[in-house]
């Protein structure tokens, strides 16, 4: 452990009005505290930015899985282990159960919320992928109000997202859909548990004889953010899959995503490794 | 004698304290007025001290403060030489150098300290590769970068070419690697001039750290005491590194008056501990037309870091294991460990065979193609068989049979077949199927004349209730020697295994039976406790209070009457060489070991070309080790040591940057979990060596040693692209693919 314990400042507060107060009297000291799964990480290599903290366990409407007949609305602090227990989840919205699913160990999928994976804003993070396609929307809420943004959009820049520093995320919404898409979802991590993304790649599309009428594309770990890609999108829709429309393809979204070397990968094998999960996708769909 | 525990899986000795979470560790120790320590590093990989400063917002006067002046005698890590020392004083040279230590009761606040201090250093220039070292443009440790080199020749060498139809030249790497046991290295001490040196900690070889810490302290051998604690694991890992910690805290309990405990995080583990050597390893190789070797000439190198600790002896079990158990009458080995300025490398499970092996087994499948062979093919023409020499001249006088190891692999792992069909379903598979195989060697015990120069010795003690312990400095590491050293005391004196115990390693205590390393501890100090426990049943026999054919009623009977009329009961056994060894430390030619572990290994592998990443789908493991002793425990070892190898060979690839590990957390250091590792079928022959305890030879290693070679001779068989180097991280194979799909637009 190399942080220093007794510098640190950890708040309960009792119910959301107490939260926001906090938030709003004092607006970037309290970093607020959800499972801890990533935060604890920091915590034990003496890293953490902030020294105080607001605990969201006692804030009961952040839990939960609401079933509406147009959406469902996940609460911020929904655990992988309820995302992947929950029957309605897994029939209609499937890449996000499994993105769950192979997050980390049982022990993270038991602490690590939802809304802590799209806070934390690592661009490796593996539930993202399937929100961007599922057209998701985030609930922001402080002192000053209640706010729904679309996701896609909400992470600007590395670390960089369009919260403030009084607000908190409340909740996820995951519009349904009545036609049945094709879905696919692959991570690609080295070891088959306790990985870091080094591509992820999330991918619906609804076909209609042969032709491609909707289509959503989403990468993890291959630019600063999780990444919807458009580009790559418009060159599929309305058309048939084909070998010269997947090259193509694969050559566009290669100008749209930005992979880095790092100590974990290299540029070049996140580039083609996302260009053959993209290929895969679409040979899936031409199926 | 009766085998009543021998072969048998008794229950283990520690089993229940573990597994019931009463075994003590050392961090589970604690003392009243212990205080704890840490250790300040340098920050760069070589230069100069230019001084030392303590940043404000501390208070420092509560600190207990040691740097290398505080040190009572010789600022050095006593090993094979004294090169390296304890604290750095005016020179760094790796980035992890230990600086300046600081002890107080608040672990917390010891963080704080520890960030607060700098070390001005005035850089130098930095070597950190193997060729960097060779080319001697700057040199870092003595007067040519060199640590060690052997030479072997066998034959004639440079005359043998001729009568060689093809020549195949082949270059492979291995990359270092973590041991990464599951309990971090930490150690406790209590140090003062009038009682002395004692510590308590995670360790292998309690003897190490005792002449460790003697010249350091100027001490004698009665005032450093050394305890093992109940230690979690080493691999290798903690052979040397404990004495650097050991001396770190008995420095701080010196000068405190305290007793100091330094237990290191996971993070401060990985980038600071010894790792496996990196190595590089050139083969040419003469064979005829129908696939006789008649000309190895192998040049291969390790990179053993900043400090020679233990290069020289891993660099010598590498060039000893490097022509493979194969005859060829003419060999040549050159071999260098050469310095750089990362951490030492140190000993890993294997110590230098698995690199050397990985070497050979590769290269013998591209030496296979070259002559039109399959690989078993090439390899039954020339596998080492009884009467014949090995690269160092070693006669074998064992009956080894390579060819039915080898028939009993591939039925185990139904290789042929598999095979054909691989080779029929891949085409247009986006996962290519392949299968591969290794078949190599593992000496036993100290190299050469290392078991004579070690010496050790075994006592056993029986009290007056007929309970016998024995004395040993050999430790309990996971491995279970504490159960097996109980299964052959208890056979060799016919009572029970519950009347057997085996004492807690301490220098004060025990007798020296050498380090718990190279496969040594069932085949030699196994012996050692068989012949003691003799010993001790002859000492009542010959003073008639026992007959020969007891009971176990007997025995005790006999241990009372004893110990009331003559005191102590103990008895003792002393190494002595196999008789026939002859071993030649100047020409390094000779008997290498007393024996050899025998094994071939089927690896089967599922490379996916989408993702580039290549997992072990099967494995076998057959294997000639003379006797199991502990069904449980040897199948263990085995295959544990496969799942560390796969880790070394796939998945484990230390980033190196200026020295310095860049990825030493277990996030970004990609050991294989459970979920990663196929079945591991694992297989015993057994012929008895006449030298171990019923005839057993050490096992502990050899499964490290094959499957690298196995996997990526896999590898190449799902898609005909031969890697020479581990770890085949995805992104290796990735590169390898394009280079091919490249070549062939
Ligand atoms: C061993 C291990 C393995 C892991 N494996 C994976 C993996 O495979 N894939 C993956 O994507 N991640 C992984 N993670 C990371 C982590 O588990 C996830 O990111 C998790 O979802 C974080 O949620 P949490 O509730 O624990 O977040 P916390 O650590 O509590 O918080 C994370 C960040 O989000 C902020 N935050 C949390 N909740 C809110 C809120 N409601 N409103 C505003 N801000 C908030 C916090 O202030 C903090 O900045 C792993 C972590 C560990 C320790």
């Amino acid at each position: 452990m190399r942080a220093y314990i007794p510098a640190y400042d950890l708040r309960v507060p009792g119910n959301l009005s107490e939260a926001l107060a906090i938030l709003g009297r004092e607006p970037g000291v309290w970093q607020p505290f959800a499972g801890g799964t990533d935060l604890m990480v920091l915590l034990e290599a003496g890293k953490l930015s902030h020294r105080k903290f607001l605990s969201l366990t006692k804030l009961a409407d952040f839990r939960g899985v609401e079933v509406t007949s147009g959406a469902v609305i996940l609460g911020a602090l929904t655990t992988y282990m309820e995302i992947q227990r929950h029957p309605g989840l897994q029939s209609e919205f499937p890449l996000l159960c499994t993105a769950a699913r192979e997050t980390g160990s049982i022990a993270t999928q038991n602490r690590g919320t939802i809304g802590g994976n799209i806070v934390n804003a690592s661009p490796a993070a593996d539930s993202p992928p399937a929100l961007l396609v599922y057209d998701a929307e985030v609930e922001l809420v402080s002192e000053r109000g209640v706010r729904w943004l679309p996701y896609h959009g909400f992470h600007t820049g590395y670390k960089k997202m369009q919260i403030a520093a009084d607000e908190l995320l409340r909740a996820i919404r995951l519009p349904r859909r009545a036609e049945p898409w094709k879905q696919y979802y692959r991570k690609v991590g080295t070891r088959k548990a306790q990985a870091i993304s080094k591509v992820c790649f999330a991918g619906a599309a609804q076909m209609e004889d042969g032709i491609v009428r909707g289509i959503r594309i989403a990468l993890g770990s291959v630019a600063p953010i999780v990444l919807r890609a458009v580009r790559a999108e418009a060159s599929i829709r309305g058309k048939k899959i084909t070998p010269e429309l997947i090259a193509a393809t694969k050559d566009i979204l290669g100008h749209e995503i930005a992979p880095i070397d790092d100590i974990r990968s290299t540029a070049r094998y996140r580039l083609r490794v996302a260009q053959n999960l993209l290929a895969e996708f679409l040979m899936q769909l031409a199926r | 004698m009766e085998e009543k525990y021998i072969g048998h899986s008794v229950e283990r000795k520690e089993g229940r304290e573990k597994v019931t979470g009463r075994a003590r560790y050392v961090d589970d120790l604690a003392f009243p007025d212990m205080v704890h320590g840490v250790t300040v590093r340098s920050s760069v990989a070589r230069g100069r001290i230019l001084g030392i400063r303590y940043g404000d917002g501390i208070p420092w006067n509560e600190f207990t403060i040691v740097t290398a002046k505080d040190i009572p005698g010789a600022n050095e890590i006593a090993l094979i030489l004294h090169d390296q020392p304890c604290l750095a004083s005016e020179f760094i040279n790796h980035p992890e150098e230990p600086v300046v230590l600081l002890a107080h009761p608040d672990k917390y606040l010891l963080e704080e300290a520890r960030r607060a201090v700098r070390i001005d250093v005035e850089a130098m220039p930095a070597v950190f590769t193997i060729e960097d070292s060779l080319a001697k443009g700057t040199i870092v440790w003595g007067e040519d970068n060199v640590l060690k080199a052997y030479h072997v020749d066998k034959g004639d060498v440079d005359s043998a070419w001729a009568a060689a139809d093809v020549i195949v030249e082949g270059e492979y790497r291995t990359g270092a690697q973590e041991q990464l046991y599951i309990e971090n290295q930490g150690m406790i001490a209590v140090a003062n001039p009038t009682d002395g040196v004692t510590v308590w900690g995670s360790l292998q070889c309690p003897y190490y750290v005792h002449k460790a810490l003697m010249p350091l302290f100027g001490l004698p051998a009665e005032k450093i005491r050394v305890i093992q604690a109940e230690t979690g694991g080493g691999f290798g890992g903690k052979e040397e590194y404990p004495s650097m910690i050991a001396a770190h805290a008995a420095l701080l309990a010196w000068k405190s008056g305290k007793r100091v405990k330094i237990v290191y995080d996971r993070a401060e583990d990985m980038v600071a501990t010894t790792k496996r050597h990196p190595s590089r390893t050139r083969h040419r190789t003469g064979v005829t037309r129908d696939g006789k070797l008649v000309a190895m000439d192998i040049d291969l190198a390790i990179d053993g870091g900043a400090y020679a600790t233990l290069s020289a002896v891993v660099l010598s079990r590498a060039t000893i294991h490097s022509a493979g158990p194969y005859v060829c009458p003419n060999v040549r080995i050159r071999s260098q460990a050469v310095a750089t300025n990362a951490p030492p490398h140190g000993a890993f499970r294997g110590f230098g065979a698995p690199q050397s092996v990985f070497a050979i087994e590769r290269h013998l499948d591209q030496v296979a193609r070259a002559v039109n062979l399959t690989p078993e093919e090439l390899r039954r023409r020339n596998f080492l068989r009884k009467d014949q020499t090995t690269a160092t001249g070693q006669i074998i006088h064992e009956d080894v049979n390579f060819s039915g190891l080898l028939d009993r692999a591939f039925k185990e792992s139904d290789y042929h077949a598999k095979r054909a069909r691989f080779e029929k379903e891949n085409p247009g598979a986006t996962v290519k199927r392949g299968i591969g195989f290794s078949s190599f060697m593992h000496g036993a015990g100290f190299t050469g004349s290392g078991e004579v120069y070690l010496a050790s010795v075994v006592e056993v003690e029986a009290t007056a209730e007929g309970c016998v312990r024995v004395l040993a400095a050999s430790t309990e590491i996971g491995q279970g020697a504490n159960t097996i050293f109980s299964q052959i005391a208890a056979d060799a004196l016919g009572i029970s295994y519950d009347r057997i115990d085996v004492a807690q390693p301490d220098t004060g205590a025990v007798p020296n039976s050498g380090p718990t390393v190279a496969s040594r501890t069932s085949m030699v100090v196994g012996n050692l406790v068989e012949k003691a426990a003799l010993n001790l049943k002859n000492t009542l026999v010959e003073s008639g209070l026992l007959c020969d054919a007891c009971t176990e009623d007997e025995f005790v009977r006999a241990c009372k009457r004893y110990i009331e009329t003559r005191g102590t009961l103990r008895a003792r056994a002393k190494y002595e060489p196999p008789p026939g060894l002859h071993w030649d430390d100047t020409t390094y030619s000779g008997d290498a070991y007393g024996t050899y572990a025998w094994a071939v290994y089927v690896a089967e592998v599922a490379v996916d070309t989408v993702t580039y990443e290549a997992r072990v789908s099967d494995f076998v493991a057959v294997q000639e080790i003379g006797k199991v002793i502990h069904p449980v425990l040897a199948a263990g070892q085995i295959e544990g040591g496969v799942a560390q190898a796969i880790g070394m060979s796939l998945y484990e690839n230390v980033v190196w940057r200026e020295g310095r590990m860049a990825n030493g957390q277990m996030t970004n250091y990609i050991m294989p979990t459970a979920a990663d590792i196929p079945p591991i079928r694992v297989f015993f022959e057994e012929q008895p060596y006449p030298f171990g305890p019923h005839g057993a030879k050490g096992i502990g290693e050899l499964p490290m040693d094959g499957p690298a070679p196995a996997i990526l001779n896999a590898i190449e068989n799902a898609t005909g692209i031969s890697l020479r180097e581990i770890p085949a991280t995805p992104e290796v194979l990735m590169e390898a693919m394009a280079e091919k799909a490249g070549a062939l637009v």
